[in-house]
């Protein structure tokens, strides 16, 4: 027996790199921050002002897409400005700010949207900087522990943000802006962290400045096959609510539990995030993504099928998230040229997130034509024809 | 460096203690007067000379269940200890829906009242409070709740509409088995929602509003046989007339605002009583022909007002909402 299997617990994250654990802290410290507002926003609107809740349907979708749009401004700025942490920071501290604005909207529909417009546009800003900063934190062959690690910060985190804004609510005898101005405390904590703890990463110059390095990028083969793959995969996910909607309908789920759903996604999520990295790094990333789409496919055949049972389908869908949300960035990554590395991740992470909500759109019309199962079953044999091509055509073959 | 790290953690520390103190204080914080005149220490019951509302006015009542004289609801308010965020009776029969407090995702209990406002049963319900009825012979409660989560778009809200019969216990949590019929065929969708039913006297014809696709339908439905048919289009939020000819009901101009409206279900006729305000409320019948409903004030609470076929609105009751007879 030789030292490393003594303990292999304390070894891997020893040798995770400090600013990616750093980067991990500022986005669980800001997942507890989003995710409590987004616990209660809906009691909030609904009972706290009075708003007739239909209203409220549209606005989310409509976010959805500036949010991609964001993104690659972010990523495109961060690289020509070469300043990932400086332009991730702006992101971090517009999402800050905007949990004060709930205060200051009140009642009034139109400002509270633009309240929800600030928060989702330093989302969408602050995404393809830090993916860089993480990327460009540590060597190439551990990038996908690294990026495990930061996932699993961020998930806990988000298991974090409800529980606290029970406990807010529940010592503020349900002062809703008690959660709002908890919330932003912990979002502006999170911009101090980002400033004092984690180091910023200069990019190497670009040796010839051109006007949309972008398009250049994506001349090159290798990643514009990537970006066509995980769009095309993209464009066959179901959607979460979908999926537990589905759940919820195969085995009855009571109601008051229907909520809780996600967070066993979550749950198998954290556990795996860190694992499912490190079998990237050793066996190659668009293995593990690829494999990831399997467990997807698998969970989604269960909720058809006469067998299985409500927690095997959540934790399959935990694992294809552990597979694919980190595991994407870490495999496409050191592909990228460090001076590009944001907005060609930005550009990755937008096409596939379009590609999901055009596949919202699908398989909430199916569902309207052809009922919820059928509707799923088609997809869900789909994603299996693309994910056996991408698996076979393997765009990452050479440098894994 | 170290300076930076002091700095920093004096931040953080400062931002957290913040935060502790706004709790602390919104805790402890709010007006210890009431800012409209009170009487307590009353016994309340359910009686036909009374109004009931929730009393909205600031101060250390707010919230509770109030009462005014019918011929009287200028006078001086008595408030019980029942809190409800929805309130409705009728004979010797109350509901009264609560939310429960720090309830993540939440929770609302369903309490059904005697005439001495004792409780009788209760049940604890996913989602928030929106509308309450009691069937007019007192035979059966019913309620609307808004719940989240249960539609595909991440943000959408649906209502989940049930009953619960008072003297044999019967729960219907959610009444979308009911077989309805709209132009004549079956009716199947699965983003239908249902919400805002009212009884007629004999607890077996009821109304309420079918959403589905972007319409509303008001559904005339039989409880007995447990099925449905559409009447109307775009009217929501229901409300039989004592007498039962009449609906009173919310009438959509566009998103987000509706007028009031009353149908003649003998002639199909839609009139507009001369309130021109958007309302978002169930109305309520005083009599045959007076409606109460609830406006928003300038100080961002709820007013109830009243309104006759052609006389001019009145306001009846400030700082307060849910009106109801018993």
């Amino acid at each position: 027996m030789y030292l490393a299997s003594v303990g292999p617990l304390r070894t891997p994250l020893r040798r995770v790199p400090g600013n990616v654990v750093a980067l991990g802290i500022v986005s669980l410290v800001t997942d507890v921050s989003a995710e409590m507002v987004t616990a209660i926003l809906p009691l909030y609107l609904v009972f706290g002002l009075g708003l007739n809740p239909l209203q409220f349907g549209l606005l989310d979708g409509l976010y959805a897409g500036a949010t991609a749009v964001l993104r690659l401004v972010g990523g495109h700025v961060a690289d020509r400005w070469r300043r990932l942490k400086t332009v991730a920071g702006i992101g971090y501290a517009l999402s800050a700010t905007s949990k004060l604005g709930f205060l200051a909207a009140g009642s009034t529909v139109p400002a509270i949207g633009a309240v929800l417009a600030i928060d989702r546009a330093g989302k969408g800003i602050r995404t393809a900087p830090r993916d860089a900063l993480i990327s460009l934190s540590g060597p190439p062959e551990t990038m996908g522990r690294s990026f495990g690690v930061h996932r699993a910060l961020d998930t806990v985190g988000a298991f974090l943000g409800p529980l606290v804004a029970t406990a807010v609510l529940w010592a503020s005898l349900n002062d809703y802006n008690s959660v709002f101005v908890t919330s932003f405390c912990l979002a502006a904590c999170a911009v101090i962290l980002l400033t004092t703890l984690v180091r910023d990463r200069t990019p190497q110059p670009s040796p010839a400045p051109t006007q949309l390095p972008v398009f250049g990028l994506l001349r090159d083969r290798d990643f514009r096959r990537c970006c066509l793959w995980a769009a095309a995969l993209g464009l066959l996910t179901i959607t979460d609510s979908f999926v537990y909607l589905a759940v919820q309908r195969r085995w009855d789920i009571t109601t008051s539990l229907f909520p809780l759903l996600p967070l066993g996604t979550a749950g198998t999520f954290l556990l795996l995030a860190i694992p499912l990295g490190r079998l990237g790094d050793r066996i190659g990333r668009w293995k593990v993504f690829l494999a990831g789409h399997l467990a997807l496919i698998l969970a989604l055949l269960l909720i058809c099928g006469p067998t299985g049972t409500w927690w095997l389908v959540l934790a399959l869908h935990g694992a294809f998230y552990a597979a694919t949300d980190g595991v994407l960035p870490a495999a496409v990554g050191p592909l990228l040229p460090e001076h590009l590395r944001a907005s060609g991740l930005a550009v990755l992470q937008t096409g596939q997130a379009l590609a999901r909500m055009a596949a919202a759109v699908m398989v909430g019309l199916l569902w309207t034509l052809w009922d919820l199962r059928p509707a799923i079953l088609t997809i869900t044999l789909a994603l299996l024809a693309v994910t056996i091509a991408a698996a076979v055509l393997k765009p990452l073959e050479v440098r894994r | 460096m170290s300076r930076r790290l002091l700095l920093a953690a004096i931040a953080v520390i400062t931002l957290l203690g913040g935060a502790i103190t706004y709790v602390v204080h919104a805790r402890t914080g709010g007006a210890t007067e009431n800012a409209v005149p009170v009487v307590t220490d009353q016994p309340m019951t359910l009686d036909a000379r009374t109004l009931y509302f929730r009393n909205l006015a600031e101060g250390p009542d707010t919230g509770k269940l109030a009462a005014v004289p019918v011929g009287d609801p200028g006078a001086a308010r008595r408030v019980g200890e029942l809190r409800c965020d929805r309130f409705a009776a009728a004979r010797s029969t109350a509901i009264c829906l609560r939310l429960k407090p720090g309830s993540l995702p939440p929770l609302t209990d369903m309490i059904v009242l005697d005439a001495n406002l004792h409780e009788r049963h209760r049940e604890t319900l996913p989602g928030t409070p929106s509308r309450a009825r009691v069937s007019p012979d007192g035979r059966i409660v019913n309620w609307t709740l808004f719940v989240t989560g249960d539609s595909y778009a991440a943000t959408g809200f649906s209502t989940r509409t049930g009953l619960y019969e008072v003297d044999t216990g019967r729960l219907v949590k959610t009444i979308e088995e009911l077989a309805v019929f709209v132009h004549g065929k079956r009716y199947f969708a699965s983003d239908v929602n249902y919400w805002g039913i009212t009884f007629a006297a004999d607890s077996n014809r009821f109304y309420l509003t079918l959403g589905s696709k972007g319409k509303t339908y008001l559904m005339e439905a039989d409880y007995r046989a447990y099925r449905g048919t559409a009447i109307a289009e775009n009217v929501e939020c229901p409300s039989l007339s004592p007498d039962g000819r009449r609906i009173a009901f919310k009438q959509k101009v566009a998103a987000g605002s509706w007028r009031l409206a009353v149908l003649d279900l003998a002639t199909h006729q839609i009139t507009h009583p001369p309130e021109t305000r958007s309302i978002d409320d169930q109305p309520v019948w005083q009599g045959n022909s007076t409606i109460l409903y609830s406006l928003p004030n300038p100080a961002h609470t709820l007013d109830i007002w009243s309104v006759g076929p052609t006389t001019r609105p009145e306001l009846l009751v400030s700082q307060a909402t849910t009106a109801s007879f018993s």
